[in-house]
């Protein structure tokens, strides 16, 4: 009873773009960065009074380990009337993701090493730039949007990371990484930049965990 | 590195100066040497020797003043200047870097100079003026005749897509090299005109340098609305107001009070009108790696649907031949979303049948912020599909 849907088609695209910010919180950190390199397949099966289900078939890209790609299937739930609730995403990664067990340990030690809390703006900036070091915040940030993307994701929105407009550590007595992000997320459909603050913790071992998020009132 | 400077006044000061130059050990970098009483001295002290030097002058008494505080740091700024802009004038179309973003005024200077350079095959028209009352200019590509079928090319009509305009001055160039070896496009301007406008929506263009990297419509002011802009894909006549474009001033599609109440729109609605004989008409965004066939407003599929996917089906393989950059095909609708008083849909309704949209590189990675190496290489492929279509237009004439 599910439909097969052409990939080119843009319901598709919309359901995987959830899948990867899912797929981003979950696995990403400041040394793995996924993308998606393609939708392999797509279908979707409409469950009356529950919502509409896509069943894809992903091929990731790690953007630090561009010579291999990764498989996996995604189930992505639309709840009826989904003004309230995220997307239920259900992931399956078909063999091992990279290692960052170095880059992660190297990262944590030179953050927490900083005498003073690291503060940057504008990343990429406007001609697309990203200064080396920044790239680990850059890849956190995605991880950060991710969990926006997936939790404010309907079938009529399909979200990207636009711009990091701003990012600040702010050390903690415990063990976690605070980054305190202003990230712009670019709408499709509507084609809104809109500004949302996300707090984001980050440790090697516990991976990244979102304690808040807001949008930002739009600029008058 | 500071830079210290240093006026001896007396013989003794002069002297304490010159020894400075015997201590090698601090290696210093006189800028200005001593010459003489009252005569500047400009010294490059590195920051392990700053102590000493100002140690030794204090210590004879011999006052200075810090000219540049931090010599590093400016040396960086003026290298992410010139890197980020080829800020250096060019003195040709040759010396132009294509491989950066630039500034209204350089594209303008670019078109300038190649007209310059080819005025028998290149001529710019103004076709009016913006809302801040900016030129919109359009490059034409001929070999004689008069009237002849032509292709029109626009880009940067969304101000924030930034490669779209990079990759037109890189189109204008191209064409006046494939006609000066007689290869690629030398064959097409035989029978046809190209018509290229890369700054469509400059008021836009200027924002996005000055103000916000991420603005996307014009700049003009309604009476009545509470908000700046008009989505110029939203404000032609095609569906114009309909789903697919909202009636709020303040969103990024907002269609505008009327139909072609943007200068920026209606100036390409005229020049179509009085031309009468556009055969291809290509409009350029990004991103999406999408190249896109009315239509945008209507689930009704256009009379030339099959026709224009096979086409669209052949541009997308030469395009992706170059460097394996993958694109999706298919109308607005089915492959984007609704969109309603869209450029093409337009031109399509008034007998332009060859009416295509490309989204650019890339697929969200950087989007709209697409780093400036990848110009070349997105106009470069672009091109390829572009091709694909004017000759299929050139050898399908109606």
């Amino acid at each position: 009873r599910a439909m097969e849907l052409p990939p080119s088609l843009f319901p598709a695209a919309r359901a995987a773009a959830v899948a990867l910010g899912y797929l981003r919180y979950r696995r990403g950190g400041p040394g793995r960065g996924l993308q998606l390199r393609e939708l392999r397949s797509a279908r979707r099966q409409d469950i009356d009074d529950v919502g509409h289900k896509y069943y894809l078939e992903l091929e990731l890209e790690d953007v630090l380990d561009k010579d291999r790609t990764v498989s996996c299937t995604a189930e992505v739930l639309y709840h009826l009337g989904s003004k309230s609730s995220a997307p239920d995403v259900q992931l399956t990664v078909q063999g091992e993701l990279r290692s960052t067990e170095e880059a992660d340990k190297e990262f944590y030690t030179r953050i927490r090493s900083l005498e003073k809390e690291l503060v940057a703006e504008n990343i990429p900036d406007s001609h697309g730039n990203v200064p080396p070091e920044l790239e680990p915040i850059l890849l956190l940030a995605w991880a950060a949007s991710g969990y926006v993307i997936w939790q404010n994701s309907t079938e009529n929105t399909k979200f990207h990371l636009a711009q990091v407009k701003h990012v600040k550590q702010v050390k903690r007595s415990d063990e976690d990484l605070q980054f305190d992000y202003v990230v712009l997320l670019h709408e499709m459909v509507s084609q809104e930049v809109l500004p949302w603050q996300v707090t984001l913790l980050w440790h090697p071992q516990r991976g990244a965990r979102v304690s808040q998020c807001h949008q930002e009132p739009a600029p008058g | 590195h500071q830079v210290l400077r240093v006026l001896p006044q007396s013989d003794e000061e002069l002297q304490t100066v010159q020894e400075l130059q015997e201590l090698e050990h601090l290696q210093l970098d006189f800028w200005l040497a001593p010459r003489g009483l009252g005569l500047p001295v400009d010294i490059r002290v590195p920051f392990p020797s700053l102590q000493a030097v100002k140690a030794h002058l204090e210590a004879a008494g011999v006052s200075y003043s810090i000219m540049i505080q931090d010599v590093q740091a400016l040396l960086d700024e003026e290298r992410r200047e010139m890197l980020r802009s080829g800020r250096q004038l060019p003195l040709n179309t040759n010396t132009f870097n294509y491989e950066a973003y630039h500034t209204i005024d350089e594209i303008y200077n670019f078109m300038d100079m190649l007209v310059a350079e080819n005025p028998n095959l290149v001529s710019k028209l103004e076709i009016g003026r913006s809302t801040e009352d900016r030129p919109l200019y359009v490059l034409k590509f001929s070999t004689g005749g008069t009237k002849r079928p032509a292709v029109w090319i626009d880009t940067g009509i969304h101000s924030r897509e930034w490669v779209t305009q990079a990759s037109g001055v890189w189109f204008a160039k191209k064409i006046v090299e494939d006609h000066a070896n007689n290869e690629g496009v030398a064959s097409i301007l035989e029978t046809m005109d190209i018509f290229l406008e890369i700054v469509t929506n400059p008021d836009g263009f200027a924002f996005t340098q000055t103000t916000n990297r991420m603005w996307r419509k014009t700049r003009s002011k309604h009476p009545g609305n509470l908000c700046v802009g008009v989505d110029p894909n939203r404000n032609w006549d095609a569906g114009f107001g309909e789903a697919g474009a909202s009636s709020s001033s303040c969103s990024e599609t907002y269609h505008g009070p009327y139909a072609n109440s943007e200068p920026e729109v209606k100036s390409i609605v005229d020049f179509v009108k009085s031309h009468g004989n556009i055969k291809a008409f290509v409009s350029i965004h990004s991103y999406s790696q999408l190249l896109l066939y009315p239509y945008g407003y209507t689930y009704t599929a256009v009379p030339d649907q099959q026709e224009l996917h096979e086409v669209s089906a052949k541009a997308v393989a030469a395009l992706s031949s170059l460097y394996g950059t993958q694109y999706k095909y298919g109308s607005i609708i089915t492959t984007i979303y609704r969109a309603s008083g869209g450029t093409i849909d337009w031109t399509y309704n008034q007998g332009i049948k060859y009416s295509f949209t490309f989204e650019l590189r890339d697929t969200g990675r950087y989007g709209f912020l697409l780093p400036a190496k990848q110009i070349v290489p997105t106009a470069e492929e672009t091109w390829l599909a572009l091709k694909v279509i004017m000759e299929h237009a050139r050898d399908n004439l109606y």
